[in-house]
């Protein structure tokens, strides 16, 4: 008759697995100094819950709320206009690193000649090095190079997401497609005409609807900015979170929140319109 | 002669709304007062370009390259550990958000979710370096934090479509709770729970290179010190560094999912 295990039956298998991960965890365990307790020190506590009992009433007289507001709005426009510049770096960077736009590729089956590829590298390079470094580092450099305040903030969303735009928009531009604009070139219309006749039409849903998700996106990279100063809601939290002023955080907490949902509505308000 | 179509609300509506995005962008500019003229003119273009070429003579010296290499481990290991703390707490406040223990807990939970993912990452670490103090151990506990709202949302939607039956049939066998959810629930979403968490520690790694802004050890707090200090040669090898850990993560895990994952 067939016994029935009473135990895991895989258990050495799984206990020997843990152990090894265990085993590959415990260098990490020193070097990130975990340690939980710190949290539940009796000092460090008292004055964590003093700071969390101050969120409550919310901070909402009358100059804070104006500050709020203005603080609001500058993050606002440093996405938005971070998003313009980087549309003016992305699209010639798209165009010229894209292959759809290949003379050397319409008589041989959509592939380009190798030289014509080594001509894109360099461009495609760049836009890799501009996405690669995250949009905070910039932010810092930013605010070494012409000071604290929105100006660092909008160059370093330009440059970050110029990087990102012009990967997924030369993605696009060679996803839809090939035949119009194919056609146009061998029947010698200019390259920038068979970009605006031939790939345009079946790629502008797509750009737009990825376009409006990255301003999105922006928004709260601004908000984060703003911890290395570079203007806006983040930078008048890290004020607040410095003085300990726990009812001003909250407020600007719960405004950050409800940017977020503004946002994700406006994105899909733009999207189901205009698409 | 053929009558051109009426103009429809809809195409009207829709040129409002172009119209009313170009005067955003505009208004912003105006808002912020950005003097992008200013910005690249002679006097504070070559200023500008004399920092940047500060950045040009790398610090490559065998002490420098032994703090970063220091840093980056530092920066590895609370991701790891981060991952695997908020993989925890994730599945704990999972089963709650699943509607395992009613409908109150259920509610309850999610909101703590969506509280807890709706903060970024730095403004956790910002928060948890006043709670914590300076260090690596703040770093790993934001990351802990966010981590553990986004995976503990993707759990709870794998636990609600996992097939209830395996978990019954223990159950009806004569097998506790524990071991109906240890061998009959576990085991139809581990695949997912362990993909989903390796995925976030992808994320994690290149959010803990920057979390060290706020003072929370790693990568970013050697990038802000060395920047705060004026020793650009030194903060141009640490974004060297940053830059190729990124790159590392993201030729590492394409090479996994191509492996793996889309086998």
């Amino acid at each position: 008759m067939l016994k029935p295990a009473l135990h895991d039956p895989a258990v050495l298998p799984r206990l020997a697995l843990t152990l090894l991960a265990l085993l590959l965890l415990w260098p990490g365990l020193t070097l990130s100094e975990l340690n939980l307790a710190v949290l539940f020190d009796e000092q460090n506590a008292s004055n964590m819950g003093r700071f969390l009992a101050d969120f409550w009433p919310l901070a909402h007289d009358r100059e804070f709320l104006q500050l709020l507001g203005q603080a609001t709005l500058e993050t606002l426009a440093i996405a938005t206009a971070g998003m313009a510049l980087a549309l003016l770096i992305a699209i010639p960077g798209a165009l010229l690193a894209s292959r759809a736009l290949s003379l050397s590729a319409v008589h041989r089956g959509g592939r380009p000649a190798w030289w014509a590829q080594a001509l894109r590298w360099p461009v495609r390079g760049l836009l890799i090095v501009l996405r690669s470094v995250p949009e905070i580092v910039w932010a810092l450099l930013f605010v070494r190079a012409v000071g604290l305040g929105p100006t660092a903030g909008v160059l370093a969303i330009a440059i970050t997401y110029s990087g990102m735009l012009g990967k997924v928009y030369a993605e696009i531009f060679e996803s839809v497609d090939p035949r119009p604009s194919r056609a146009l070139l061998v029947a010698g219309s200019p390259r920038l005409a068979a970009f605006a006749y031939g790939v345009l039409p079946g790629a502008a849903a797509e750009m737009l609807s990825y376009t409006v998700y990255r301003w999105e996106c922006a928004i709260r990279a601004s908000v984060v900015m703003g911890f290395v100063g570079a203007g806006g809601l983040g930078q008048q939290i890290d004020l607040s979170m410095r003085m300990f002023a726990g009812g001003e955080v909250a407020s600007m907490l719960l405004t950050f929140l409800a940017l977020v949902l503004l946002a994700d509505q406006i994105s899909r308000l733009l999207r189901t319109r205009l698409l | 002669m053929k009558a051109s179509p009426p103009l429809r609300t809809s195409t009207l509506l829709n040129y409002g709304l172009l119209l009313a995005l170009l005067t955003a962008v505009v208004a912003s500019f105006r808002y912020l007062g950005i003097d992008l003229g200013a910005l690249f003119q002679g006097d504070s273009l070559s200023q500008m370009g004399r920092y940047a070429g500060s950045f040009l003579s790398p610090d490559f010296s065998s002490a420098h390259m032994r703090a970063i290499g220091h840093g980056a481990l530092e920066t590895l290991a609370m991701s790891a550990l981060g991952t695997l703390l908020a993989a925890l707490l994730g599945l704990l406040l999972a089963l709650p958000a699943a509607g395992r223990c009613g409908w109150l807990a259920q509610s309850l939970a999610r909101l703590l979710l969506n509280a807890l993912r709706a903060i970024p990452e730095l403004v956790w670490a910002a928060l948890v370096v006043l709670a914590a103090g300076l260090g690596p151990n703040a770093g790993t506990l934001a990351l802990a934090l966010h981590t553990s709202g986004v995976l503990g949302r993707l759990f709870a939607e794998a636990l609600e479509n996992s097939p209830s039956e395996p978990a019954e049939a223990i159950r009806l066998g004569g097998g506790g709770h524990i071991a109906a959810f240890c061998y009959g629930t576990l085991p139809c979403i581990w695949p997912q729970l362990i993909a989903y968490s390796l995925y976030r520690w992808e994320n994690n790694i290149r959010m803990a290179s920057v979390l060290g802004f706020v003072g929370a050890g790693g990568l970013g707090q050697m990038l802000y010190v060395s920047l705060s200090l004026f020793q650009q040669a030194q903060a141009a090898t640490v974004i060297l560094a940053m830059l190729l850990l990124v790159l590392a993560v993201d030729a590492f895990s394409g090479w996994v999912r191509q492996r793996w994952v889309s086998a």
